[in-house]
């Protein structure tokens, strides 16, 4: 008994370790330099108290990048969650080119987002990409799409949604194909049409694989930043940064170091505490609705 | 009980997202293969028909004159990602074996606080890691190198690789230990010879995460290597700009996620014939 409990460590160690060690430094770093007023004229570990603290908290740049993440997060999973549970339920039933859907919808999300944004911008070009000249062609006129906040936005959006929702199709895809049959044939016997059938069998029954689909996808998007670098550079102006990328600009492109640690650890301690409520919510509410 | 309708309504709807999953790809599979005036005279789609192709695209990302040279990058990601998935994937595997199968209590500290400490790792936003790393890495002289971008990467793999690994290994009947245990087999010999063999599915899954992740980075890439270590997303994305040169883009692009399509279709083929199936739950 002794030999195996050895071992067990032994087996948990090495990778405990190195995760602890590649993680809890470089936290403990970060806050030792959040007190501290370390910038590109000043490469020092003083203590300035809580300074960097106020001056983020009358940063509009920052919270302004906070609450766009919020919405652009929250939106473009919302949107990533309904097209791909029609499209689950689209070829649920169905056997014949399920090789093809699946193909179809393993490669955006495989591809390399950053790689993937470079061929966006292209398309969004305002004069010489197909993304205005398909709108021509639809008797429309064209959008500047990234050279004027709303358009931004929405193009970062559309990346996002183009990579992202293959995901959510193939989670809510594994989980409808592993749905109990008894329920339908109850429905059907009682004799439901499809959308009483969706909303009182289907929808209840896949409420976990949605909240994990869901929650999983909310922690990626809220790490969003290199599609911004890339697409759009948080420009213009500013109306496109997140904190992601507005953190990279003044902790990193400018040094401001020590400011840079500051909002790194309210931007962290920010989206654990909302991921956190949100799954608490989530999860209420759907249990609520199983238990009705 | 269906309309009649509706299979027009699905194929319509289905053709229109396939569009739209393939248009990015047609879009810069197509500009490869023009040349400056093809893309300034506007958007066109059909070769020949609109334009006449040409293999200056092609030619520029391979050495030509200048272009960019795509084959270093593309030895340093393949090396990072392959060294990062390496490691993480045997830490993470021992280290999921071991959560899966022996108790741990530390104090008020559980088997599933552990996983949960692991899996957590993955709601780290990278630039909150990124300063340091840099300060760090510039410390131990790993700034701008490959083993530097290795150990920064395995930060973001071995969270995937334990979180695939326990729940695979939970799948797998605790008699496999017990009989290799009876026959006399040490704990770790009865990890490597019992357990292993009969853990591929789940370690293709763990390592297709690993190799994805690992080959999709660019954040790390980009504020940790400079000039010495340049990654293939880094290089492709130094060509991005709001006006040509998209021929050199476009092909750098499609050279950029050709491996990955590759190991979309053959993961597809593995999912199909159900090879995966215990794996993909």
């Amino acid at each position: 008994m002794d030999g195996l409990r050895r071992h067990k460590s032994m087996f948990l160690l090495p990778g405990l370790l190195t995760l602890f060690l590649i993680i809890i430094f470089p936290l403990l770093f970060t806050i030792r330099v959040s007190f501290s007023g370390w910038n590109v004229s000043n490469p020092a570990m003083d203590f300035i108290g809580g300074a960097n603290y106020t001056a983020m908290l009358h940063d509009s740049r920052f919270w302004a990048s906070i609450t766009r993440l919020i919405l652009l997060a929250g939106g473009t999973v919302l949107i990533q969650y309904v097209v791909g549970f029609g499209m689950a339920l689209l070829v649920w039933r169905e056997t014949r080119g399920r090789r093809l859907w699946r193909v179809l919808f393993l490669i955006p999300m495989m591809t390399t987002p950053v790689v993937m944004a470079a061929i966006w911008q292209t398309i969004f070009h305002e004069s010489l990409g197909p993304a205005n000249d398909l709108l021509d062609m639809l008797g429309l006129t064209g959008i500047p799409w990234l050279t004027e906040s709303g358009p931004a936005l929405v193009a970062l959006m559309t990346v996002e949604v183009w990579q992202w929702t293959p995901f959510m199709f193939l989670l809510l895809l594994a989980g409808l194909l592993s749905l109990p049959k008894e329920p339908f044939m109850a429905a059907a016997i009682d004799g439901a049409g499809t959308w009483r059938t969706f909303w009182k069998v289907t929808f209840p029954l896949m409420a976990p694989v949605s909240v994990a689909a869901v929650i999983i996808r909310l922690i990626e998007a809220s790490k969003l930043s290199d599609s911004v670098y890339v697409l759009t550079s948080g420009g213009p102006g500013s109306s496109t940064e997140t904190p992601g990328y507005y953190l990279y600009i003044q902790g990193l492109r400018d040094q401001q170091t020590g400011y840079g640690g500051a909002m790194s650890l309210t931007y962290l301690v920010l989206m654990i505490v909302t991921l956190t409520v949100v799954a608490a919510l989530l999860t209420r509410a759907f249990k609520l609705k199983g238990d009705s | 009980m269906r309309s009649r309708l509706y299979p027009v309504f699905k194929y319509t709807v289905i053709a229109l997202w396939a569009c739209f999953v393939a248009g990015p790809f047609f879009w810069a599979m197509t500009t490869s293969f023009k040349n400056a005036n093809a893309v300034q005279g506007g958007p066109t789609y059909i070769p020949w028909a609109q334009y006449k192709p040409t293999l200056t695209g092609w030619r520029n990302i391979f050495g030509g004159a200048g272009g960019i040279d795509v084959i270093d990058p593309f030895v340093n990601s393949a090396i990072i990602t392959v060294a990062a998935s390496a490691i993480s994937l045997a830490l993470g595997s021992l280290a999921a074996y071991a959560l899966s199968r022996y108790r741990f209590k530390l104090g008020f500290i559980k088997n599933s606080d552990i996983v949960f400490f692991f899996v957590s790792q993955r709601i780290m936003p990278p630039v909150v890691l990124v300063i340091p790393f840099f300060y760090l890495l510039q410390w131990g002289g790993l700034l701008d190198s490959i083993p530097g971008l290795v150990i920064v990467t395995v930060a973001l793999l071995l969270p995937i690789a334990v979180w695939v690994m326990v729940d695979f290994f939970n799948g797998i009947p605790r008699e496999i230990d017990e009989m290799a245990m009876l026959d006399g087999c040490p704990p770790f010999q009865t990890f490597v010879r019992a357990i292993l063999p009969n853990s591929l599915p789940g370690l293709t899954v763990a390592a297709m995460f690993c190799a994805v992740f690992g080959w999709n980075d660019f954040f790390f890439a980009f504020r940790l290597t400079f000039t010495e270590v340049q990654t293939l997303p880094q290089a492709v994305v130094a060509l991005n700009s709001s006006i040509p040169p998209w021929w050199t883009l476009s092909a750098a692009a499609l050279f950029g996620v050709a491996p990955l399509i590759l190991l979309a279709l053959w993961v597809e083929r593995l999912l199909s014939k159900g090879n995966l199936s215990g794996a993909v739950r």
